[in-house]
């Protein structure tokens, strides 16, 4: 246990580890003191002297940001002395400060005004002109208005400690100081906006959320970001039915503030005009838009007749809708269309690792512990691009505890900037290189492993193999690529493995398998885009039913096409690549649309189906009674937390079929096919420089 | 190069003992060698390093960049032990306004700097130092440069300091024209090669200085100040001086006297002796009005206050600072809400705009200065400069701060009859001829 001290902050003793900083102290005690250049987590600048303080036995007021608090030391808050100094930092801050709160998105919810209304004078004293530099845009998404600026540097701080990118920089000098790109006149960078969020004043505005809206306009809806695995929490904020903006200010969820540029921006897709607001019929070979009965009842007809005559069905899951979506969905194909010919777009090999550590507890790791463990081993993975918040949590934890990460990749990646060792290896090849890491790696406490898709099958299994010879414990990531990626493989949308990673007793066809059986009778696609990239499916003749958001190209190969909502429309749990499950709420309306679990639904009463009520709340409850290692706590869920699934339950005594792996392949700023229908990402792709490079 | 006055006889020389005479040549290392040059640091080398830092201990001898901290003192902060390679860094940045000094030493003596800086480097274990001179400084950093090239020459400097196996290297690194750059954090930083903005203290450069190892930062005379301290030892030095205040030290004198230039003069000098004897008194023979004692920095001395011995603890006594010796003699035209204008601009022009009183402070400080310059603002425009001054005052992150609040305040409280006068003797609607622009954006 660290060496503890106790200090009386305004009269309450404190006690703390030595070198707790007395500002934290004093929160521990439950007293605010009031900082605009102090962020939790970042170096300490000690420039703003707002948290200024009275000590005794020390003659001149202390940043109590940057004072270590000791044994026996005597602080005060809030005396006159100290209230007097930080009225004059207001006042200061405030002599050459625009004060156009009124037509400022900040307003309302600005530090700078909360600040004064608790310090300001009622009267200002200066009576010169005020220093002014004009507004510039640096990049698509971000703008700076030095003149709101109150350089506190947070900016500058979270991109260069917190992401490794260290775009901003400060130039000029006195009270022409500024923050500026460090590339000049533009932002060379992951976009994230982060800067923008931490911002605790006008300075740094969004591209997006400018002159849009007023903070106390818009209701705030508590979602999971739909786009990558990782699982960032994201306050959305909706105002008549759109979202405006989306950031985690409260810190909630498993990801902090953290929101990479897809989660911070990447929600347009939304309100995309090319948005589908009515299901389409296919008559005489064109998609005419039809009423929702028309289309559930022609969908009916097509669907019992096939049963009827014996036909053959294949259904292809999601991998963004939620878990009730998916366990529905395969209930429906399981027990309504009696068929086991179920997938989903497979993007790393969950199913081995969970087989290779059958019988133990404690081997998977969550978000979290990419902070606290010891070290961590990355292989055949960008995770600045593709895992942008486990590359967050990695740095952090260089960044506060020195946990060395070693990297084994096909190319440079961005964390061989601070990587312990970095080495390179052909995708596929990574585990070969894993005896050159045993003796730095057998050094550490504890391990945690993120492996991409060109680690499967035996490569898993090797590499657990190496994990338990090293001696010390091990945890493991299987990385996988959208947002329920692992829900759908956890829900069991596979052919030859149920809900919980039980096997079925008749497997049927995988992903490959449809695609090129050339005699399937309908073919029910659930929010995914086989057809990518101008793949067929080999059974030209079938029957093809697509819920979709837009008109992609498995939707225009359909019959019938339903338009369906994208996560940030609905209620559900999501689970993250880390096997973490999550609440997400239903922000945004789109007319015209329907949850994937309302038409399984509707289309389930009408065929007489029995697979129970659609309601997210009854699937949930089923998925927590039936599904092994998913009977998370509810309460947890409910207050925006996240919960584990514990998934390891015994051997998967399977063929994994690590051949139907296949990485999307995105960057930090795609997102698959949603991604193509998001204009902000698009924008940014196009702009040449931007996407940063290590 | 600036010309060596003749010595006065109250000076009292060691910094400048080998200028007996005016001259123009810098001292290079045979005349050095000859007038024994280059004898203390092998002595030094034949001492403990302990020994040195008490004999500068005994010599009581002051940092002469501004803040007048003892450097046995500071030298003895620095962990010899350390694993870590330890630094020595000249401060030469000289950018207080009204100092001149370091240059005279560094253009007329630079071996004498060069072998200070190698007895420091010997007393804290360092292999390593640099001297930050100011960019401006063309003319003295070839100076330096040719006779760092001597040094190394003669085996003074380099791989195996005069055959004792000691490595010292030393080079000049050039600043870029800030003021801030002259305070040791800022300085380190732009060492560094970083932006000049100051470090959080603690750590101090003793424990963590230049790239993060210990480091003694020292101005120009101190180090030149060394030499003698270990020839003759600490005691001698120490009793040049007054009791804490050890040996001599250099005055620059400006302003409005008879012979302004750069003087020795003993720690402890009355001030008056200063002005009026050396420095010939006021010129065209005017009455004293004021006196900045130290550098621009200090507050001002009004006539009747300058009876004071010039030493830093007498001259801290009377509210004001022996800073880095630069003595600007105000006479009685002089118009003191000009002075203070041309003083506020020079701050606002220098903060660093790292913390928001200092920043804000000086820009508001300025601004309303030349306001009162040009005779337009009122009484109040006084307290707001009094109110902004003592909200700069201890709560700024580095000392540029009060180094602006305290001649502000010290200017505002003790001629604010004269400004109130100024201010009541002009029309304030009336465009004055001639006038700058109110404000100065
Ligand atoms: C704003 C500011 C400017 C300074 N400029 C100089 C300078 O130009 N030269 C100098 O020697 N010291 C300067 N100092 C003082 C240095 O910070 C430091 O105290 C000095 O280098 C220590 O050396 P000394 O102990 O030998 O005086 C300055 C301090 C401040 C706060
Ligand atoms: S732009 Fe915002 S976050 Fe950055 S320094 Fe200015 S006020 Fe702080
Ligand atoms: S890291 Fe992934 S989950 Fe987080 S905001 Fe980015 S895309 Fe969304
Ligand atoms: S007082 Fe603050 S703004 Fe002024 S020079 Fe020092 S750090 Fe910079
Ligand atoms: S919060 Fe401590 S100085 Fe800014």
């Amino acid at each position: 246990m660290a060496n503890m001290v106790t200090l009386t902050i305004d009269g309450k003793p404190v006690t703390v580890p030595a070198g707790t900083l007395v500002i934290d102290a004093a929160k521990q005690a439950g007293i605010d003191i009031p900082a605009f250049c102090y962020y939790e987590g970042f170096s300490v600048q000690a420039a703003c002297r707002m948290c200024l303080v009275e000590v005794e036995k020390m003659p001149k007021l202390q940043p109590s940001c940057a004072l270590p608090a000791a044994e026996g030391m005597v602080v005060h808050t809030e005396t006159p002395k100290v209230v007097e100094a930080r009225k004059s930092t207001i006042e200061f801050l405030l002599t050459n400060h625009p004060l156009d709160c009124p037509v400022c998105d900040k307003g309302g919810e600005c530090e700078l005004q909360d600040m004064t209304f608790r310090y300001g004078l009622g009267e200002s004293q200066f009576l010169e002109i005020k220093h002014h530099a004009d507004e510039k845009q640096w990049s698509p998404l971000v703008f700076y208005d030095p003149a709101r600026c109150i350089l506190c540097y947070r900016c500058i701080r979270v991109c260069d400690e917190g992401l490794g990118v260290a775009a901003l920089g400060l130039s000029y000098r006195g009270v022409s100081a500024e923050i500026i790109p460090n590339k000049g006149d533009h932002l060379e960078c992951d976009e994230c906006g982060w800067c923008i969020d931490v911002c605790p004043v006008g300075a740094l505005t969004s591209g997006t959320y400018r002159y849009k809206s007023r903070p106390w306009e818009m209701n705030y809806v508590p979602a999971i970001c739909t786009h990558c695995s990782n699982g960032c929490k994201t306050t959305l904020s909706v105002r008549n039915g759109e979202i405006i903006r989306s950031n985690n200010r409260d810190r909630s969820g498993i990801n902090g503030e953290f929101l990479c540029v897809k989660g911070r921006f990447g929600f347009d897709f939304v309100h995309n005009e090319e948005r589908l607001q009515s299901p389409l019929i296919r008559k005489d070979g064109k998609l005419e838009p039809v009423s929702w009965s028309e289309a559930l009842k022609f969908v009916v007809s097509r669907v019992r007749e096939t049963i009827e005559r014996n036909g053959k069905f294949a259904v292809i899951g999601s991998t963004r809708t939620t878990n009730e979506e998916n366990f529905y969905l395969q209930k429906f194909a399981r027990q309504g269309l009696r068929t086991n010919n179920i997938d989903h777009h497979r993007s790393g090999d969950v199913i081995t690792l969970v087989d290779a550590l059958a019988g133990r507890t404690d081997a998977l790791a969550t978000v979290g512990d990419l902070y606290t463990c010891d070290a961590a081993l990355v292989l055949g993975a960008d995770l600045a691009q593709q895992h942008p918040l486990l590359a967050y949590q990695l740095r952090a934890n260089w960044r506060h505890h020195r946990s060395p990460v070693f990297v084994v990749t096909p190319g440079p990646v961005r964390e061989d900037q601070y990587a312990a060792r970095s080495l390179r290896a052909e995708a596929g090849g990574e585990v070969e290189r894993l005896e050159e890491l045993r003796e730095e790696l057998k050094a550490r406490q504890n391990l945690v492993v993120l492996y991409g898709a060109s680690v499967k099958g035996e490569a898993v299994r090797r590499l657990v193999a190496f994990g338990d010879s090293l001696g010390i414990p091990v945890k493991y990531v299987c990385l996988v690529d959208y947002v329920n990626s692992r829900g759908a493989v956890d829900m069991g949308l596979l052919p030859h493995l149920g809900p919980g990673y039980k096997p079925v007793e008749i497997p049927g066809m995988h992903l490959d398998a449809m695609m090129a059986a050339p005699d399937l009778d309908v073919i029910w696609v659930a929010g995914a885009n086989p057809l990518e990239g101008g793949r067929e499916f080999a059974s030209k003749n079938a029957f093809v039913i697509v819920h979709e958001l837009f008109l992609t190209e498995t939707a225009q190969r359909a019959d019938v096409v339903l338009p369906s909502m994208s996560l940030y429309e609905k209620n559900g749990t999501v689970t993250n690549v880390c096997g973490e499950v999550q609440r997400t709420k239903a922000g945004p309306k789109v007319m015209g649309t329907k949850s994937d679990l309302d038409i399984l639904g509707l289309l389930a009463a009408q065929l007489g189906f029995d697979i129970g009520i659609p309601s997210q709340e009854k699937v949930l409850d089923e998925i927590r009674r039936t599904v092994r290692g998913y009977n998370v706590p509810l309460p947890v869920l409910a207050t925006g937390g996240a919960a584990q699934a514990a998934v390891l339950n015994g051997n998967v005594p399977v063929d994994a079929q690590p051949e139907q792996v296949r990485p999307s392949g995105d960057t930090l700023f795609t997102s698959g096919t949603l991604g193509k229908y998001s204009k902000r990402l698009a924008q940014l792709m196009e702009a040449p420089g931007r996407l940063f490079q290590p | 190069m600036t010309l060596l006055a003749p010595p006065h006889p109250l000076e009292k020389r060691v910094l400048l003992r080998r200028f007996p005479e005016p001259r123009t040549e810098p001292v290079w290392i045979d005349e050095y060698l000859r007038t024994d040059g280059y004898e203390a640091i092998r002595k030094a080398l034949a001492m403990e390093p302990e020994q040195i830092v008490d004999e500068v201990k005994k010599s009581a001898l002051r940092g002469r960049g501004g803040a007048g901290f003892p450097t046995g003192m500071k030298w003895s902060f620095v962990d010899r032990k350390s694993p870590k390679p330890k630094y020595v860094v000249v401060n030469a940045d000289e950018g207080e306004p009204g100092t001149c000094k370091d240059r005279i030493l560094m253009g007329y003596d630079p071996h004498r700097l060069i072998e200070g800086v190698l007895i420091g480097g010997r007393a804290i274990g360092a292999n390593r130092g640099w001297i930050y001179i100011r960019g401006e400084y063309r003319e003295y950093i070839d100076i330096l440069d040719r006779a760092i090239a001597e040094a190394y020459e003669r085996g003074f400097l380099g791989s195996n300091v005069l055959g004792t196996g000691w490595e010292f290297h030393l080079s000049t690194h050039t600043g870029a024209g800030s003021y801030e750059c002259g305070e040791e954090t800022a300085l380190l930083e732009s060492l560094e090669g970083k932006r000049g903005n100051p470090r959080l203290k603690p750590p101090f450069p003793a424990t963590s200085g230049a790239f993060q190892c210990p480091t003694i930062v020292n101005n120009v005379e101190t180090f030149c100040a060394v030499p003698d301290i270990i020839l003759n030892g600490g005691e001698w030095y120490a009793a040049l001086g007054t009791p804490k205040n050890g040996g001599t030290r250099l005055v620059c004198l400006s302003g409005h006297i008879e012979r302004p230039g750069v003087y020795e003069v003993p720690l402890g000098m009355n001030l008056l002796t200063i002005l009026n004897e050396i420095g010939g008194g006021v010129w065209k023979g005017r009455k004293l009005k004021a006196v900045i004692p130290g550098g621009s920095s200090s507050p001002v001395l009004k006539a009747e206050e300058c009876d004071i011995p010039a030493d830093y603890d007498s001259l801290a006594k009377a509210g004001s600072m022996l800073g880095s010796g630069a003595t600007v003699v105000l006479d009685e035209t002089t118009d003191m809400a000009k002075v203070l204008a041309r003083l506020m601009k020079f701050y606002a022009h220098e903060s660093c705009g790292w913390c928001i009183p200092c920043r804000e402070g000086t820009t508001w400080l300025k601004k309303i200065t030349a306001r009162l310059e040009e005779g337009i603002g009122s009484e109040r425009d006084i307290d707001t400069i009094d109110r902004i001054s003592q909200s700069m005052l201890g709560r700024t992150f580095c000392p540029l701060g009060d180094a602006a609040a305290m001649p502000a305040m010290a200017i505002a409280r003790k001629f604010r009859e004269e400004i109130l006068e100024k201010l009541s003797r002009a029309d304030a609607f009336a465009p004055v001829e001639g006038a700058q622009p109110l404000v100065v954006l």
